[in-house]
Parts: structure tokens; sequence; C-alpha cells
């Protein structure tokens, strides 16, 4: 059952049509990645999904009603540009924000001082935004997006401009609010912490959608039967070695170590592979390749762009 | 709490709490002393003696200017024309020409003078008059106790009067406001009238100060929403609030800034004076200044509407200024000034707004800021026609266009506006800065969430028709 779902939205600008009948479904709990190219209509989708702006057609639900301005309250977002006012004072700032997201003062101080004491910025309370860090500023916006406790969280590139000791600090944050039971819709173009946290995902491209599905699944679906062996004590060519009907990609060599990358026709088995090679060579390392988002990703972009190469 | 209370509050104790905000808060009222105290001040500083001729046809001060180590009076039984050519020739300071009144009691009196007169010489005058007037009206109300408490006493009968002492009323009743005109005597013995009207005085600088305070606070809106957008945190409050409520918001919160300062300017403005005042009583005396800025011996205002403000001139005078303020319809021009300080701001304020979600940068306000900024600079081109024709089709027509009727009304407002006009100036600004903040919106909304794009106005015209 999906906690928050967009149908057939279609979006139009004066000049361009940001998103053409994109629907997602998000299931509760999940974390779920709205991937992209620059451009691709994310924003747009997701300044609809925070009613900042409205769409042209289609509909937007949300935990199973028609989305509504009350729901505000219950969505977190966390925008890629990141802004506060740079005169205010931290606290003060926070407060308000916080107030603004309908917290009662008493509440958020409570919730404040928890979150501030977690990241070890209360000494910063009481100075102004502009006198902090970068980084410090990304966690004051990350606690300031989190501090109502909303049941749908947006974060978009929430780890842009955090140190990797950081960036760890937030990924554990942010598995820990889903493990609470929050529902995360995550925009990124870093297709490793993707990989990482992402339950499901769908790629829009120029206003498409053009991929959508379980990260496990979606792997599965791009596998190419294709593994990599490394070996020495051969000098001869890796292909002769080879069955019929087993195609070698590639072939690299750093010193004595080789490897060779091998396509598996269909029916065949990675055993038979090791079986040809085993008899002349000292195998070191063998083991399947397995598509990354990232290839993915870019796989399906350039199709979508090329349409023509996939015919 | 209401989000949009949040926003309001939010905007204005960050503006209050600003140095630059606290720094013209206590500016303000020092400039406005000055303007009051200076010249009073400046007047007491020449120190020869001057020759001041009296012509009093009434007989009723005969005696009663006494020579001081700055004036030296001299009484002449003669014809005006006559007085003034001794004045002239003699190289007097000033003729002092009291007519006889056409009612029973000396209110008024014409100063003929080849220089400006010093106010401290009209307050000696305005003094010494007015204390006589009220001695004799004094000893009339007496009598007429007398008589009504011995019916006996005289046949005339008289059922005017009540009460058996000399009542608080009847103090009130003989306290008298002196009429003091001064006329220039040109180089070849011609009169000019110098005129520095008191309305003029007062409706120019309502006038500006509206022009001031809209522009002042106007581009503070336009200034906060640049920040917001381009600090980037507009995304995150719209996510939490409609723009239009953060509009709302900021315009509303920033009214309150200009109406906070203008009261702390006016009650600070007023202490000054004051604590000047008893600090240097006898600077002020003459002036009558203390008397008319001491709230309980204030004249209370049905003593003072005899006097129409048309004919009190000399302005440098600060007790003839209040005078003049006071005969003025205070209760309408206090209500004016912050209708039309509201209604102006709004339409400008909205505008401004507007323009500051279309731009990326303040360098770049330019070419929407000349369009809205014309119509407010021609108020203050027209503002010289109004005063010199309050009542011409200039006047009317600029005081009736929603764009510059803040500024032309204030100004028109102290000669006497028929009610109908007012009415009418007031509901079409109404109207406009309705349709003015409804169009802000829409391009607000569009505008604060677009960026790295110049806007033209023709793209201005187009996010009017978005939907949200």
């Amino acid at each position: 059952m999906s906690y928050f779902s967009v149908r057939n939205i279609t979006k139009r600008y004066s000049g361009h049509t940001a998103l053409t009948n994109v629907s997602i479904d998000v299931p509760k709990q999940s974390i779920f990645g709205l991937l992209g190219p620059n451009g691709a209509g994310k924003t747009s989708l997701i300044r609809i999904i925070n009613q900042i702006t409205g769409p042209d057609e289609g509909e937007v639900f949300f935990d199973s009603e028609k989305l509504a301005p009350h729901h505000v309250d219950r969505i977190g977002y966390l925008p890629e540009e990141r802004g506060l006012y740079k005169k205010m004072k931290v606290g003060e700032q926070a407060l308000y924000l916080a107030q603004l997201k309908g917290v009662n003062k008493a509440d958020a101080m409570k919730r404040l001082k928890y979150w501030f004491e977690k990241f070890e910025i209360q000494a910063w309370w009481n100075k102004k935004v502009e006198e902090l860090s970068k980084g410090m500023q990304q966690k004051v916006q990350f606690i300031v997006t989190v501090i109502h406790e909303p049941s749908l969280l947006i974060f978009d590139e929430p780890f842009s401009g955090f140190d990797p000791i950081n960036v760890n600090l937030l990924k554990d944050e942010i598995l820990a609010l889903r493990d609470k039971g929050a529902t995360i819709i995550f925009s990124t173009h870093n297709m490793a912490s993707v990989e990482e946290l992402c339950d499901d995902i769908a790629l829009i491209n120029k206003s498409h959608k053009i991929l959508e599905g379980s990260v496990k699944e979606i792997k599965k679906q791009y596998k190419t039967n294709t593994y990599s062996l490394d070996f020495d004590g051969y000098s001869g060519a890796a292909e002769a070695l080879l069955p019929v009907g087993f195609e070698l990609l590639d072939e690299q060599s750093d010193d004595d170590l080789r490897q060779a990358i091998v396509r598996i026709p269909e029916k065949a088995t990675q055993n038979e592979l090791l079986q040809a090679f085993m008899p002349h060579v000292n195998i070191h390392a063998f083991k399947e390749i397995i598509p990354t988002m990232n290839e993915i990703f870019i796989r399906k972009v350039n199709e979508a762009s090329k349409p023509f190469l996939n015919l | 709490m209401n989000k949009t209370l949040l926003i309001i509050k939010r905007e204005y104790l960050s503006r209050v709490q600003k140095k630059s905000f606290i720094v013209m808060t206590i500016l303000g009222p020092l400039l406005m002393a000055a303007l009051f105290i200076v010249p009073v001040y400046l007047a007491q500083l020449s120190d020869e003696v001057k020759k001041v001729f009296i012509l009093d046809e009434t007989g009723w001060f005969i005696n009663k200017f006494e020579n001081s180590e700055r004036f030296n009076f001299e009484y002449l039984y003669t014809d005006p024309e006559s007085a003034k050519s001794i004045m002239t020739a003699q190289n007097g300071y000033a003729l002092l020409y009291i007519p006889k009144p056409d009612v029973s009691v000396p209110s008024s009196a014409l100063i003929f003078s080849q220089k400006q007169v010093g106010i401290d010489l009209k307050g000696y005058i305005r003094n010494v008059m007015s204390k006589e007037v009220e001695n004799q009206k004094l000893g009339a109300e007496i009598m007429k106790e007398i008589k009504k408490a011995n019916p006996g006493f005289d046949e005339t009968d008289d059922d005017t009067g009540a009460g058996n002492v000399v009542s608080e009323e009847i103090l009130k009743n003989i306290k008298t406001s002196i009429k003091l005109t001064s006329i220039k005597i040109g180089d070849e013995g011609k009169e000019e009238k110098s005129y520095t009207e008191v309305s003029m005085m007062v409706g120019m600088f309502a006038g500006i100060l509206i022009y001031f305070f809209i522009f002042l606070f106007g581009s503070q809106v336009m200034r906060g929403v640049i920040e917001e957008k381009v600090s980037r945190i507009v995304e995150v409050i719209v996510s939490s609030v409609k723009p239009f409520q953060l509009m709302m918001g900021k315009i509303v919160g920033v009214a309150l800034v200009g109406l906070t300062q203008f009261l702390l300017w006016v009650v600070l403005t007023l202490a000054i004076v004051t604590v000047f005042q008893t600090a240097m009583p006898d600077k002020f005396k003459k002036a009558e200044t203390v008397e008319k800025f001491n709230p309980g011996t204030r004249i209370p205002a049905s003593a003072d509407s005899e006097i129409s403000y048309e004919e009190v001139e000399e302005s440098d005078n600060l007790g003839t200024i209040i005078e003049a303020v006071e005969s003025i319809n205070y209760g309408t021009m206090i209500f004016a000034f912050i209708f039309f300080f509201l209604g102006g701001y709004l339409l400008y304020g909205a505008m401004f707004a507007a323009i500051g979600a279309a731009v990326d940068n303040e360098t770049d306000t330019q070419q929407f800021m000349m369009p809205v900024t014309i119509p407010l600079i021609l108020a203050i081109v027209v503002a010289q026609f109004v005063i010199n024709n309050p009542e011409g089709p200039v006047s009317f027509w600029f005081s009736i266009i929603p764009l510059t009727s803040p500024i032309i009304m204030m100004i028109r407002i102290p000669f006497g506006v028929p009610y109908w006009e007012l009415a009418l100036s007031m509901v079409l600004l109404t109207i406009t800065f309705i349709f003015a903040v409804w169009m802000a919106g829409k391009i607000y909304r569009t505008g604060i969430l677009m960026y790295g794009k110049k806007v033209s106005w023709k793209e201005l015209g187009k996010w009017l028709f978005y939907k949200g």
C-alpha cells in the first residue's frame, strides 16, 4: 500500500513541459529515490508535492487523502539550495521555522535542544547564521527540516556540502527516521548513496518517467551475465581458453595478474567458464559484474535521448 | 499561533532591533526638535535695542508694553499711513497696528516691518495683548456675577450666567488668542504680505513625510523579499506557508515598523521640546510656548475654533505654529495621515514586493523601480502647485488618483477639503491597493522561485495569469 502517490501529473510552464503524465508510488516507511539528470523535472515534482505549485493535470494522494493545504505540517522539505536568514540567530531562527510548521513553542524548544545536542552545536544557539561554517549551517537546516516530526520527508541532495564524517552521521539519521516510521523521498545525483539507502526509485528524464521499481529488481533486470576473472600463471591468449559461445569483452593486465571480462551465453553457466580456465591458470578472483545504479542511470538516460539507437 | 502572525512578528522584531532603526528613531526627533528650537534660540541672539512703534486704535493697550533691554516701545497717535512712514523714516524695527475691532474685543493686530519680525517680539506682543484682553473680559464676567448675585444692583437682566464664583468655564471662555499678521514693507514703501502659512507648512510636511515613509518602508519590503530570495530561504518558508501569507506578513510587519517609528518620533520630539523648554523657560516664555505645550493649560479646541488658520501667519513662531496646527482639524488630520500612510504604503509596498520577487538582486531593480516611483516623484513636483492653489483642478485630480493621492491629499487637508472628496479619494485608494496586493501576490508567487532569469515587463504580465 503506497503512503504517498502521484497520479498522472502534468505540469507545463510557458516555454516547456516540466512533467508529462508522471506517476509514482512511495510505499510507507521506505526511502524512495527520485532520480534524473538536471532539468528533468524533479524539482517541479518536489514543488508540487510541497504544494508550492500545483499540477496542471493529475492528482496527488497523501496517506490515502487527496493532498490538501493542511498536509504541509506533516511534510518536511530540505531543498537543494539551502537557505536560512543570514542575520538571524540560529536558535531563534530554528524556533521560528519550527513554529511555522505548526509546532508550539515549548515542544519546539524541547526538540531543538535534543537535536542541537545530538549534532553538538548547542554552543551556536546565539550565533548569527552567517558566522557558521557551511557544514554547520547544513546541520541547522537538517534539524529544521525534521523538527516537526513529519511523516513524509523530502531530501533534495542532502549530502552536498558535508564532509564524509557528517555524511555518515546524516545517513544514520535518515535511516533512523525511516525506522521510526517516516517515509522519505530522496532526490540525488549521487548513485552510490542511492544504492546504499533507497528501497525504490523512479528515474525521470525530460519530463517523462523512464524507469521505476525497487533497487534490487532493477539491478537484477539490468544484469548482463558478465563476469570478471582474475588470474595469473598463463601467458597465452585468454580467448583461446574460452568455451564456444563465451565472449571476451575486455582484458587487462597488471604485472603478472590478468583480468578477463567475459560474457556468458544464455543457457551456459559460470561454472563452465571456471572449468575451462582452471586447468591452465591460477585463479585469484571470480565475480559477477552487477551494473551499478550509476551505469543504469547513464544507460537509460542515453537511451531515452537517442531512441533510434534502441531499435 | 496563526502563521501569518508569526511572520508579522518576525518581520517586525527583526527590524526594530536593527541598529539603523534605533539610530533613525533617535536622530529623527532630534532633527525635528531642532526645527522648533533653533529658530527660537537664534532670535535671542541679536542684542541691539530695537525701536517698536505702536498705533493703538482701541486704546486698551496704552502703556501696557514695557521697554526692555531689547525693545523700546513708542506710542503714536496718528493714522496708519503716517505711522508707517514715521516708522520707515526713523528706521524703526516694527510698527504694531491694533485696529479698532469689529466686535467688542480686540483679537487681532498687524505688524508692519521692513525685515522679518523675530518671534520673541511677536511672542511678547501676543502675551501682553492676550493678558490685557483676558483681564478686561474677566472684569466683565465678574461684573456679571455680581449683578446676578444682587439683582437689584442693576436693572439689566441677564440669564446666561450660572454659578456664584468665577468658574473654570468662565476662565476657559475668557482665554484669548491674538492673531498677529506680519506685513513686510518693501524698499519703496510697498506692502507685500510675507506669507509662510502654517497650513502650507503642515500640509507640505505631512505630504513629504508620507512620501518619505512610502519610499523608506516600501523599499524595505523590497529588500526583504530580495534577501529571502537570495538566501534561498524562501523555498523553505513557502513549503510551510502560502506565498501570499509570506508577502502579506512582510508588508504588514514593515507597516507596523513604520507606525512605530512615526509614533516614537512624535513622542520623542514632544519630549525633547518639553525638556528644552523646562531647562530654559525664559527663552521660551516670550514665545508663549511653555503654556501651549503644557497639556494642563492647553487651550481647548472650542476656544480656538474661531481662529481660522488662513489668517494666522508668520510660521516661525512656535506658538503660532501650534495654534495653527490646533486650528486645523486634528482628528481628521491624524486619521487621514494614518489612513493615507497605510493605503499609500500598501499600494506601493505591494508593488515593491512584486519587484523584489521578480529580480535576483538589488541592482536589477532599476528597470522596474523607475515606472513605479514616477507617480511619487510627480506628486512631490506637483505639490508646489497644490499649495498655491489647493482647490484647483490639478489639486483635485492628483488628490483623487490613488497613485498620488496619499501625498497630495495630505497637503490639501490643512486647507480644508470637502468630505465627499476625501471619501472618494479614500475609497479609490482602498480599491486600488486591494487590486495591487492581488496582482503583486500573483507576481510574487511565481517570481520568488525563479532564478537566473532577466525578467521583462511582458514576462511579469504572463505571471499574472499563471494558475496556482
